[in-house]
C-alpha cells in the first residue's frame, strides 16, 4: 500500500472576525489516494473553500493534522507554504484568475518561472495543451478568450509544474452547461490519462458526478455521500 | 519572464508610465542643465581668457582668481611691467560690474588686438573714442543688436560700432579711458595681461614680478585656467547639491505615488502570483524592476531634454549662458534619480510583498 496523498485528521480552522470566532472547519477527517478524483459538495458557508485554502497553503490550519504528499502542514512556515504552492498543489478558481496583461503562453510561463522551471515545455504538458484545445491561443490575452477558454488556460497553468494535487474551487461556477461539460470532461481525462489527483468543489450534482467519489460538507464537517 | 510581466505592466498604463518617467527625467534634466551651464560658462570664460593671448595675469592685491575685480591697480604698473625682461607687451583692462554677473570691460583696443592676434569684425569697425562700444556675435544675437544700435550702459547711450568674432576676453568692450573717466577710476585698471617673448620663461618672470608685487595674485595662463572649475565656485556647488536633493525628493514622490496606485489596482494580480507560489522576494523583485526600468526610461528622457535646454539657451540667451553636455554626469544624475526612485518604491513594494494572498485574491 502506498501512502495516501492527502491525510487529514480532526482539522479545525477558526477565523477571528472582530469579537466573534467563526468556526469554519470543526474537525474534518479525509483521506485521498493517489490518482483520485474527488468532488466536495455542500451549502454555501459550510467551509469548502476554507479546506482548500488550507490544503493549498494559502492559510494555516488552526489545529489537527494535515499531511500532503508527505509534508505536515502544521509544521510549515510561511515560506514552506509558499513552496507548497509552487510545486505540490495547483489551483483552479471560479474566477479563472489569469494575469490580464500577459498572453496565455506567458500566463503559463510565469507559473513555471515562479516554481523555478526553465527550458522548453515537456511533451506531456504539450499534450495537455492539445487536449485542452488552447494550443492555438497561446498569443492571446485573457480578455480575448471566452470564459470556457480562460478556464481551460487556468487548468493548463495549474498542472504545468506537475503538482501532486489539483484543487479546483467551483471551476464551472461561471460557465454555461456546454462549457462546464467540456471543462469537466477535460479534468476527468487529466485524471484518467495522467493519473492527476483532483479535488473539486462544486454546487452542481451533475458536475460532482464526473468525480470518482463525492463527499459532503456541512457546518465544517465532512460526510461521505449518502 | 519576469521582465515580460514588468514590461507589460508598464505598457498597461502608458500614460502613467510616461508621466512618471518624464517626472523622473525632469530631475535628471535639472541636474544636467545646471552642471552643464556651470561647466559651459566656465569653459567659455576660460576660452575667452585664453583668447587674450597673454602668458601672465596680474590681479589686484587681495582678489581671488576668478570673480569681478574692482579697478584698483595703478596703471603705472602696466608701464613698469612693459620694462621687465622678456616682456613684449602688457595691457591693463578695467572691469565695471553692471549688476548681477554682467560686466563691461574697458580696453585699449590696439594693445589688446596686438596681444590676441587681432580682432575679426563680422560687421562694422572698432570703436574710435567717445561713447562707442563693440560687442561679440553672441551678445548681438541675444540682445538683437547691430551696428548703429544704441545700448544703455551706466546710464549713458553708447553706439555699437562693430560686432566681433567671439572668444576674446569678453562680450562687450568700451574704450578704456572713457570708462575710467565715467567711473572716476582714471589711472586704475582691474587686471594686467602680460605677454612674453618666450613662454618658457613664464615661471621665472612670475617669480621676478613677485619680488616687487608681493601682495598681488599673479598667475600663468595655465594656473588661471585651472581655477575655472566648479570647485572654485562654492555657490555653484551648493546649488548643485540643492538640485540633487530636489531630484531625489522628486523621484521619491513620483515613484511612491505611481507605484502605490499601481499596487492598489494590482492587488488581485499579486494574489494570483502568490497563489502560484510567488514569495515576497518575487513580488518585491517585480516592483523593483518596474521602478528601475521606469528610472532608466526617465534618465534617457532627461538626457534628451538636456539637449533641448542646451538648444534653448544657445538660441535665446547665447551671451548670458552656455551649456555644455557633460557626459560624466549622465551616470551620476541617473544614479541619483534612481536612488530617489528606489526609496519611493520601497514602501509600496514591501506593502505588496506582505499582502495576504487570500485577501488579495478576494479583492475586486
Ligand atoms: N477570512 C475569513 N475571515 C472570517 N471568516 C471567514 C473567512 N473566510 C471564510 N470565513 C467564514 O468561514 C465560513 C466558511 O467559508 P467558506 O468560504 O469556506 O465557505 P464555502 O463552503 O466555500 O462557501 P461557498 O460555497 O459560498 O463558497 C463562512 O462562515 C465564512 O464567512
Ligand atoms: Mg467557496
Amino acid at each position: 500500500m502506498t501512502e495516501p496523498i492527502i491525510a487529514i485528521r480532526d482539522l479545525r480552522k477558526t477565523f477571528r472576525s472582530g469579537e466573534v470566532d467563526v468556526h469554519a472547519l470543526r474537525g474534518v477527517d479525509l483521506t485521498v489516494e493517489h490518482g483520485e478524483f474527488l468532488a466536495i459538495v455542500g451549502p454555501s458557508g459550510s467551509g469548502k473553500s476554507t479546506l482548500f485554502n488550507i490544503l493549498g497553503g494559502l492559510t494555516p490550519p488552526t489545529s489537527g493534522t494535515v499531511i500532503i504528499d508527505g509534508q505536515d502542514l502544521m509544521k510549515l512556515s510561511d515560506s514552506g507554504r509558499t513552496n507548497l504552492r509552487k510545486k505540490t498543489v495547483g489551483f483552479v478558481f471560479q474566477k479563472y484568475n489569469l494575469l490580464p496583461t500577459l498572453t496565455v503562453g506567458d500566463n503559463i510561463e510565469i507559473a513555471r518561472d515562479i516554481a523555478g522551471f526553465k527550458g522548453p515545455l515537456d511533451q506531456q504538458f504539450r499534450d495537455v495543451i492539445e487536449t485542452l484545445g488552447i494550443a492555438d491561443k497561446m498569443d492571446r490575452k485573457p480578455r480575448q478568450l471566452s470564459g470556457g477558454e480562460q478556464q481551460r488556460v487556468a487548468i493548463a497553468r495549474s498542472v504545468v509544474n506537475h503538482p501532486a494535487i489539483l484543487l479546483a474551487d467551483e471551476p464551472t461556477g461561471n460557465l454555461d452547461t456546454e462549457n462546464s461539460t467540456l471543462v469537466l470532461d477535460l479534468m476527468r481525462s487529466l485524471n484518467k490519462k495522467l493519473g492527476q489527483t483532483i479535488l473539486m468543489i462544486t454546487h452542481n450534482p451533475e458536475a460532482a458526478a464526473f468525480a470518482d467519489r463525492i463527499v459532503h460538507m456541512r457546518d465544517g464537517h465532512l460526510h461521505a455521500a449518502a | 519572464m519576469v521582465y515580460k510581466l514588468v514590461w507589460e505592466n508598464l505598457k498597461h498604463r502608458p500614460v502613467r508610465t510616461l508621466l512618471s518617467s518624464l517626472a523622473i527625467g525632469l530631475g535628471v534634466t535639472m541636474m544636467l542643465t545646471l552642471v552643464g551651464v556651470g561647466e559651459g560658462m566656465l569653459r567659455d570664460q576660460e576660452a575667452r581668457t585664453r583668447g587674450v593671448g597673454a602668458d601672465i595675469i596680474i590681479r589686484p592685491a587681495g582678489s581671488s582668481a576668478i570673480g569681478i575685480t574692482p579697478p584698483n591697480i595703478n596703471e603705472r604698473l602696466v608701464a613698469w611691467a612693459k620694462e621687465q625682461p622678456h616682456v613684449t607687451q602688457a595691457t591693463g583692462v578695467t572691469i565695471q560690474p553692471l549688476g548681477g554677473v554682467s560686466t563691461v570691460h574697458g580696453v585699449d583696443l590696439d594693445e589688446l588686438s596686438k596681444m590676441s592676434g587681432g580682432f575679426t569684425f563680422i560687421d562694422g569697425r572698432p570703436f574710435q573714442s567717445g561713447q562707442e562700444a563693440i560687442i561679440d556675435e553672441y551678445y548681438a544675437k541675444e540682445k538683437k543688436l547691430h551696428v548703429g544700435s544704441a545700448v544703455k550702459i551706466l546710464n549713458r547711450d553708447w553706439t555699437v560700432t562693430g560686432i566681433f568674432r567671439g572668444g576674446k576676453l569678453t562680450r562687450m568692450m568700451l574704450p578704456k579711458t572713457v570708462l575710467q573717466d565715467l567711473t572716476a577710476t582714471t589711472g586704475k585698471v582691474s587686471v594686467i595681461y602680460v605677454k612674453l617673448d618666450d613662454p618658457k620663461q613664464t615661471q621665472a618672470v612670475i617669480a621676478h614680478f613677485k619680488q616687487t608685487l608681493s601682495d598681488y595674485p599673479i598667475y600663468s595662463m595655465d594656473e588661471l585656467a585651472s581655477q575655472f572649475s566648479v570647485n572654485s565656485i562654492p555657490e555653484l556647488k551648493t546649488f548643485i547639491g540643492v538640485v540633487m536633493t530636489l531630484s531625489v525628493l522628486f523621484g521619491f514622490l513620483v515613484v511612491f505615488l505611481a507605484m502605490y496606485t499601481a499596487i492598489l489596482e494590482r492587488t488581485r494580480e499579486i494574489g494570483i502570483l502568490k497563489a502560484l507560489g510567488a514569495g515576497q522576494s518575487y513580488v518585491l523583485g517585480i516592483l523593483l524592476r518596474e521602478t528601475i526600468l521606469m528610472a532608466i526610461i526617465g534618465s534617457v528622457m532627461g538626457i534628451g531634454m538636456s539637449y533641448v535646454t542646451r538648444w534653448l539657451i544657445s538660441t535665446f540667451i547665447p551671451a548670458s549662458m552656455t551649456q555644455a553636455i557633460v557626459y560624466t554626469w549622465w551616470p551620476i544624475a541617473s544614479g541619483i534619480t534612481l536612488g530617489g526612485a528606489l526609496l519611493g518604491v520601497l514602501y509600496p513594494a514591501i506593502k505588496a510583498a506582505r499582502q495576504d494572498a487570500l485577501e488579495s485574491l478576494s479583492y475586486d
